[in-house]
């Protein structure tokens, strides 16, 4: 378990979520979405939650946001924003945080924007209601808004309708609707991935670009190693449910200590890796796949597809413990420095 | 996390090695529950199909125990006994002929569901023939869909009612009329869903796979249109059976000679002012039923939609 | 030189728009405009580009899952685009094709074993119903799932699985040539990797030519022998994969690589951000297509139509600009 005096967590993080649990009631069974996810996530910095379908990163991301219908779905654990447990509050009290001091960027920019309101109004929307804007007032930021995300011609287009834009100036837009307020904290669920490569780029520019300027901390949650790299801090490698390695991005990437996380690494084809010599001619596998969550797993999520699983993995699930300084993961048999904590 | 976490420390179960970092166990959050029979698990999760389907059994086996339920000849005409009110010897009264009322209701039971059943049956059959060869054929489809268009522009029961005013009044005839004016609501919806069907990528793998196009159709595109198919049919038989007590109910439907619960309210339309019983009987009948087989379409229509079956 | 497995040239497909009661549009998309190629035996031939680019569009006119326009479309000897369904049926065996959502290319209602046994019963490829049972067990191990599956419905499968039952469907027709498109686009990382590795080790067993469409430049990277990089419904680069990836000639194939995510950090490149979107493939721009995001374009791009031109090596650009003016660059 992470302990929150860890010195690289010293000064209090704008949002710690602290052994969150988030459990479905589905017909079949209740299906544990998280269990047990911890982390930190400090003034201005980009934590990046990777992980693949169904690993529960996309949940944690609704549940900070408390988006989530309850029932079915069941919360424990705390979400602190800026001290404050998000789990206790009410719809009303949520509803002045969502959109103000944490706002969110979907994957699907087309849906996420009401098709029968204006650009300028939908910016204009969440200024009006959190800040109190005039319209005039309202009208004249959006206009800032657009040009801060660098859409050409932003008077114009602040009259235009999302069908009238293509797919990357609308998840600019949507980033705009995201930042109107100066959040402290902005979720992106993978904001690139319904992207082409070239826009994909543009965003990501985009992205680093806002990082500097405006300051607010990013949670990306993306499932692309590439776009990780390219934009965290700090990196939350997700598995079934649970946190299975915590580093920042350059530690992360140089030598990853989980072995689902060296899977990863291994099964994604690096650009221009093909004729360098030595090569791999196939990419790493992971063989197996993902376990239900409807069943309790009491030994490492891990242990069924795991390369070098042993009767203790399956009997005992390791904590997350440090490995490295600041490098956490939950393996029994990771390589460990002699100087982690 | 705080050290005094009342599971702390539970975890280490005996040959874990000292000094390994075991994480402690997580509670469950939903208490784990039973294992529920089929029927407590179809009940909770489609209550509607269970009170519905149960209500359309009971109905069904009174239609076909009708002799058996301590019924009398329903036609049996009595003037000595005529509109008596409801009594232990006439559970629900006679009729101004001097009929056990609850003979007839009970009687007129099988020509609701005879009709209901038929037309759902027949408009489904046809409309799925015409929206296959609408959805299917292209330059058919032009033609169809004119003609169902315009037969969708007349309301169903009055085309019923023009159909009928060409023929003498009988159950089939009746079955008939009620038929055509429905296959228009059946034909659209199998051709939409076959349009979209043709589209999936399955389709166009069975044709890339060499798959002749009546073989695509029957293993393909008709399996997967029974779905849609199936709740419409529960409408249609609902709307069926209200169409038969109008058209009963304005003498145009089953013959005064066979007791439909049209014709009994029609029959007592003219004293409903003082013997109301008379039309109440065969009205409560007729709406429990035409709820019921609603109900059964409404929970069905939940059951097959594909979204719903992901989540669950 | 022997004649390629299959020939494309200048395939063309423009989906007339509707419009006006009369329902006689005179707008087009204009999906595919003029596309050529060939493809060996045993060889992968990857369609790059981005989405609206036409790649698929040129897979399903291959596949006839509708007429092309114009063109030619030559199997072997055999020229197929203009061949009748029936003509055509027999021939479909040869070509075969792996769909991208393993959802919706199973039929829900039938199990894996009718599913696979399909395509052998429509070409006749069974003597009798014990080689039947024989190939279809044959196919499953083939694969890598277990035999007593054949007997289950799609739905009991995960994404993964169904892909593999949709390349063992592909592989019943005993087909030369195997289409995939985008066939592992949507797959997490770990399953995408157990299938690229599956398409590789068929190919290399079964002596088969793949064209494989996907926007995932790595994945193509990794496992083709040549690309082509479309972009607006024309091919506007096409090179064995070394020189593409390593030397590309035109500005587009050079923004395309420069624009994928390295999972590197710290990685210093130089990235070529395109300005703007791609154009409408309804009023695709005048002479070369991409000169309107073009970081070099000139006069000339605007209004003369570049050629595909032999750059060497088998490697094709179609730029006005002098190779050796333009920096080649390396991603």
């Amino acid at each position: 378990m992470p302990d929150p005096k860890d010195p690289d967590l010293k000064d209090t993080p704008l949002l710690s979520v602290e052994n969150l649990q988030v459990h479905f009631r589905t017909p079949d069974g209740v299906n544990r979405a998280v269990d047990g996810v911890s982390f930190a996530i400090r003034a201005g910095e980009t934590l990046a939650i990777v992980g693949e379908s169904g690993c529960g990163k996309s949940v944690t991301s609704m549940s900070i946001l408390r988006l989530l219908p309850e029932p079915p779905a069941r919360l424990a654990g705390a979400i602190r924003f800026e001290g404050q447990d998000l789990l206790g509050l009410s719809e009303r009290e949520m509803r002045r945080i969502r959109g103000n001091a944490i706002s969110v960027i979907f994957q699907e920019p087309m849906t996420s924007l009401n098709p029968v309101l204006t650009v300028g109004r939908q910016i204009g929307e969440t200024l009006r209601l959190h800040q109190g804007l005039s319209r005039k007032e309202a009208e004249a930021r959006a206009v800032e808004m657009l040009t801060l995300v660098g859409i050409p011609e932003p008077k114009r287009r602040v009259r235009e309708y999302p069908h009238q834009l293509s797919g990357g100036m609308r998840q600019r837009v949507m980033i705009a609707i995201a930042l109107a307020c100066s959040p402290k904290l902005l979720i992106a669920d993978e904001p690139t991935t319904a992207l082409d490569v070239t826009i994909q780029a543009q965003i990501l520019d985009l992205m680093r670009d806002l990082k500097s300027r405006v300051g607010a901390a990013i949670m990306l949650i993306t499932h692309d190693l590439g776009v990780v790299a390219e934009v965290a801090d700090r990196v939350v490698v997700m598995y079934a449910g649970r946190k299975v390695e915590e580093a920042t991005v350059r530690d992360l990437f140089r030598s990853p200590r989980h072995p689902y996380t060296r899977g990863l690494m291994g099964a994604v084809p690096r650009l221009g890796a093909a004729e360098l010599p030595g090569a791999p001619q196939r990419l790493a596998e992971i063989p197996g796949m993902v376990p239900s969550l409807k069943t309790r797993i009491d030994g490492c999520v891990f242990a069924g597809r795991c390369p070098s699983v042993t009767d203790l993995c399956r009997s005992h699930a390791p904590a997350l413990e440090p490995k490295a300084p600041g490098h956490l993961a939950a393996c029994h048999y990771a390589p460990k420095d002699a100087l982690a904590a | 996390m705080s050290a005094a976490h009342p599971l702390a420390g539970e975890s280490l179960g005996g040959e874990a090695p000292p000094g390994l970092a075991v994480a402690r166990p997580l509670p469950d959050l939903y208490p784990p529950r039973k294992a529920y029979g089929r029927i407590r698990r179809t009940w909770r999760r489609h209550p509607t199909i269970v009170i519905g389907g149960i209500i359309l059994l009971i109905v069904a086996l009174m239609a076909i125990l009708a002799p058996y339920l301590g019924t009398v000849d329903p036609t049996a005409i009595a003037p000595s006994r005529r509109t008596r009110v409801p009594s232990a010897q006439y559970w629900f009264g006679t009729d101004m002929l001097g009929r056990d009322l609850y003979s007839r209701v009970v009687y007129g039971a099988r020509v609701s569901l005879l009709v209901g059943f038929a037309v759902a049956f027949f408009a489904s059959i046809a409309g799925l023939v015409v929206g296959l060869v609408s959805g299917m054929v292209r330059w058919a489809d032009s033609i169809i869909m004119r003609i169902v268009d315009g037969l969708m522009s007349i309301p169903p029961i009055l085309l019923a009612i023009a159909l009928m005013a060409l023929t003498r009044g009988s159950i089939e005839n009746v079955i008939l009329a009620i038929t055509v004016a429905e296959i228009p609501r059946v034909a659209r919806l199998v051709r939409g869903v076959v349009l979209s069907l043709r589209e999936q990528p399955y389709v166009e793998a069975a044709v890339t796979t060499g798959t002749r196009m009546p073989t695509i159709i029957w293993r393909h595109i008709l399996p997967n249109t029974l779905a849609p198919m199936t709740v419409q049919a529960t409408y249609i038989c609902a709307s069926a059976m209200i169409a038969e007590s109008i058209l009963s109910f304005i003498g145009a439907g089953v013959p005064p000679s066979t007791p439909s619960w049209g014709n009994i309210m029609a029959e007592g339309r003219a004293l409903w002012q003082v013997k109301f019983y008379i039309i109440l009987f065969p009205a409560i009948f007729l709406s429990l039923t035409v709820l019921a087989v609603n109900l059964v379409g409404d929970g069905l229509r939940d059951a097959l939609d594909p979204r719903m079956a992901k989540d669950a | 030189m022997t004649t390629p497995l299959l020939a494309v040239n200048d395939l063309r497909k423009h989906f007339r728009l509707g419009g006006g009661l009369m329902g006689r549009g005179t707008r087009s998309l204009k999906a595919v405009d003029g596309v050529s190629f060939t493809l060996e035996k045993g060889e992968t031939l990857s369609l790059v580009g981005e989405s609206g680019c036409g790649k698929s569009t040129v897979a399903r006119s291959l596949m006839r899952l509708f007429p092309p326009t114009s063109g030619q479309v030559v199997l072997g000897d055999t020229r197929i685009d203009d061949l009748s369904a029936g003509a055509l049926r027999p021939l479909r065996r040869r070509i075969q094709m792996v769909f991208q959502d393993p959802f919706s290319s199973l039929n829900p209602r039938m199990r894996v074993r009718d599913i696979l046994a399909e395509p052998i019963r429509n070409f006749g490829l069974a003597k009798n119903r014990a080689d039947l049972e024989s190939r279809l067990a044959a196919l499953m191990e083939r694969v890598g799932l277990p035999r007593e599956a054949l007997s289950r419905f799609p739905h009991e499968f995960s994404g993964g699985q169904r892909q593999r039952i949709g390349i063992a469907r592909a592989l019943a027709a005993e087909p030369d040539l195997i289409i995939c498109d985008e066939a592992v686009s949507a797959l997490d990382v770990s399953v995408k990797a157990q299938i690229v590795n599956l398409l590789q080790d068929l190919q290399k067993e079964l002596d088969l030519a793949l064209l494989f469409i996907s926007h995932d430049l790595a994945i193509v990277e990794h496992m083709t022998h040549r690309v082509a990089v479309m972009y607006l419904g024309k091919i506007v680069e096409i090179g064995p994969r070394r020189q593409i990836f390593l030397a590309p000639r035109h500005p587009y194939t050079q923004a395309l690589l420069s624009a994928v995510p390295v999972p590197e950090p710290g990685a210093g490149r130089t990235r070529i951000v395109l300005r703007g979107d791609v154009p409408s493939p309804i009023n695709p721009p005048s002479g070369c297509r991409f000169h309107t995001r073009c970081p070099h374009a000139f006069d000339r791009c605007r209004i003369e139509e570049p050629l595909l031109d032999p750059v060497g090596g088998g490697h094709f650009a179609a730029c006005h600009l002098d190779g050796a003016a333009l920096p080649a660059q390396a991603a």
